[in-house]
């Protein structure tokens, strides 16, 4: 449990949390692992697990019936997917496929939604860092849409 | 330059004349005769022509990030930056891309036709200042072609330097420009290269997300690192606000500029930005030079 409390609180996400939350979140957490080409969810699965990349690459895909998969975002370490699972109803909306061997800790949504309940500071803590992290891909992907390098 | 000191200057023509020859000096407003040696395509609009001068011997001395304009006989002239090796002052090389008549005349050029150079010109990137410095480069699109002189002069005197980053985004992978260079530089051991893409099919094995995304995983000490940034003005700003959020300071941040130009001599007015012509006191600048007027929508 200390080590998976270490992984966390050397992540980006959940930089300078305290202790304490880190001990209440950390029975959420398991390391996984995925092999390259394995997937981390597929689109419509339910959203049980948040990852929290330590190492490694991870393609977010959307399927076209046409044009089979397309790669919108790589994430990689400090990274996280699948903060969205945090909202009703937990279902993935994207693919999520390691391009190369990927580690992570795998948090399970449903605990996490549990303990904030139970403790609103941690809650608070964690939609702050959310907040963040939404408002960092927004921008991102506004960027994006523009097509910034046109001509 | 001392590290952690101020950020350097550019490099300006009357700073180093000894270290080169301005061929426009004489007669500016004279083109020379350079003959197309090879034209190869990188994406469906863009082109490298090689250009040599007919007399082998007769090189174009130039510093990285500076320009020529180019004339396409019959139809026009257009400044276009010099993308080429600047050791290698005999082949002039330039990257263009298809948007108008004269880029059009330039990129459909034959082998053996002729073409018509001033130049060159312009302000360039500090790359000697930069010594003893962490190097970024960050470019967007096209960019990389102005970015592409000064890689090549940090990979030949790649001891003076400390690390070497180079973040490259294009919209898609057939939008990415000298491709099999980029590979052999991502293989060597001394040069990080980060290429990332807005949108990719599955077999892509690289990045997928804005150049701004990619930023915080550079390996970037603030005091110690000089960035060149050379894209399209969405992203330089963007890069430019990162990079600020990442502690390093305006003076250690130099951006490639383009405005309509006509003489490429400080005479015309046709590239002004505020107090600047940027064809002579650019197009490469150091940001707190520019900042004022970059993000000004009226200029
Ligand atoms: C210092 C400098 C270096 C440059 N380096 C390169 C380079 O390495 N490769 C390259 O392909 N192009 C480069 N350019 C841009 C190039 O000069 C223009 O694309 C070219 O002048 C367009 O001429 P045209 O007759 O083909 O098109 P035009 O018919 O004149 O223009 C076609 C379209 O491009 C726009 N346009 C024209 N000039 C510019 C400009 N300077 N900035 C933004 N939009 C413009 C016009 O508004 C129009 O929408 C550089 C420009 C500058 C100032
Ligand atoms: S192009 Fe004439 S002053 Fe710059």
């Amino acid at each position: 449990m200390e080590d998976l409390e270490a992984l966390l609180a050397a992540h980006p996400f959940f930089q300078g949390l305290a202790p304490r939350f880190l001990r209440l979140i950390a029975p959420c957490a398991a390391r996984v692992t995925f092999n390259a080409g394995q997937f981390l969810c597929h689109e419509n699965e339910e959203a049980k697990q948040f990852f929290v990349i330590h190492h490694g690459r991870v393609a977010v895909e959307i399927y076209r019936h046409r044009g089979g998969p397309v790669t919108i975002q790589t994430l990689g370490d400090g990274d996280v997917l699948g903060w969205l699972g945090f909202l009703k109803p937990y279902h993935w909306h994207l693919d999520a496929r390691a391009m190369e061997l990927t580690r992570a800790v795998g948090l399970d949504v449903l605990c996490l939604l549990e303990k904030c309940q139970q403790d609103h500071e941690l809650g608070y803590e964690l939609l702050k860092r959310y907040a963040h992290y939404l408002a960092v891909q927004f921008r991102v992907t506004k960027l994006q849409i523009m097509d910034m390098y046109g001509k | 330059m001392k590290t952690g000191d101020r950020g350097p200057e550019t490099g300006n023509m009357e700073m180093s004349l000894d270290a080169l020859i301005h061929p426009a000096a004489a007669q500016p407003m004279a083109p020379r005769q350079f003959l197309v040696q090879n034209v190869r395509r990188e994406t469906p609009d863009t082109f490298t022509l090689t250009l040599a001068r007919p007399n082998p011997e007769e090189g174009l001395i130039f510093a990285p990030g500076q320009f020529n304009m180019l004339y396409a006989f019959g139809v026009g002239e257009a400044p276009i930056s010099i993308s080429g090796d600047p050791d290698r002052p005999h082949l002039l090389v330039h990257t263009i891309r298809e948007v108008g008549n004269v880029t059009r005349a330039l990129c459909h050029q034959k082998p053996g036709r002729a073409i018509g150079v001033r130049g060159p010109f312009g302000a360039f990137w500090p790359v000697a200042e930069a010594q003893g410095n962490d190097v970024l480069v960050v470019a967007g699109g096209l960019g990389l072609a102005p970015l592409r002189p000064a890689i090549y002069y940090l990979l030949s005197r790649r001891a003076a330097y400390g690390s070497v980053e180079i973040i490259y985004g294009a919209r898609t992978p057939q939008d990415l420009l000298y491709r099999r260079e980029l590979e052999r530089w991502r293989g060597r051991f001394d040069l990080r290269v980060h290429v990332t893409v807005d949108a990719a099919p599955s077999d892509w094995k690289t990045n997928v997300g804005v150049v701004t995304a990619l930023l915080p995983r550079a390996r970037l000490d603030p005091f110690h690192t000089v960035a060149f940034l050379c894209g399209p003005g969405v992203m330089m700003r963007f890069t430019v606000r990162e990079l600020l959020n990442l502690g390093l300071k305006e003076d250690r941040i130099f951006v490639s500029l383009e405005r309509h130009m006509k003489c490429g001599l400080g005479m015309c007015g046709h590239c002004q930005l505020g107090p600047v012509f940027v064809c002579k006191d650019g197009p490469v600048f150091r940001y707190d030079r520019v900042k004022d007027w970059l993000d000004r929508r009226e200029v």
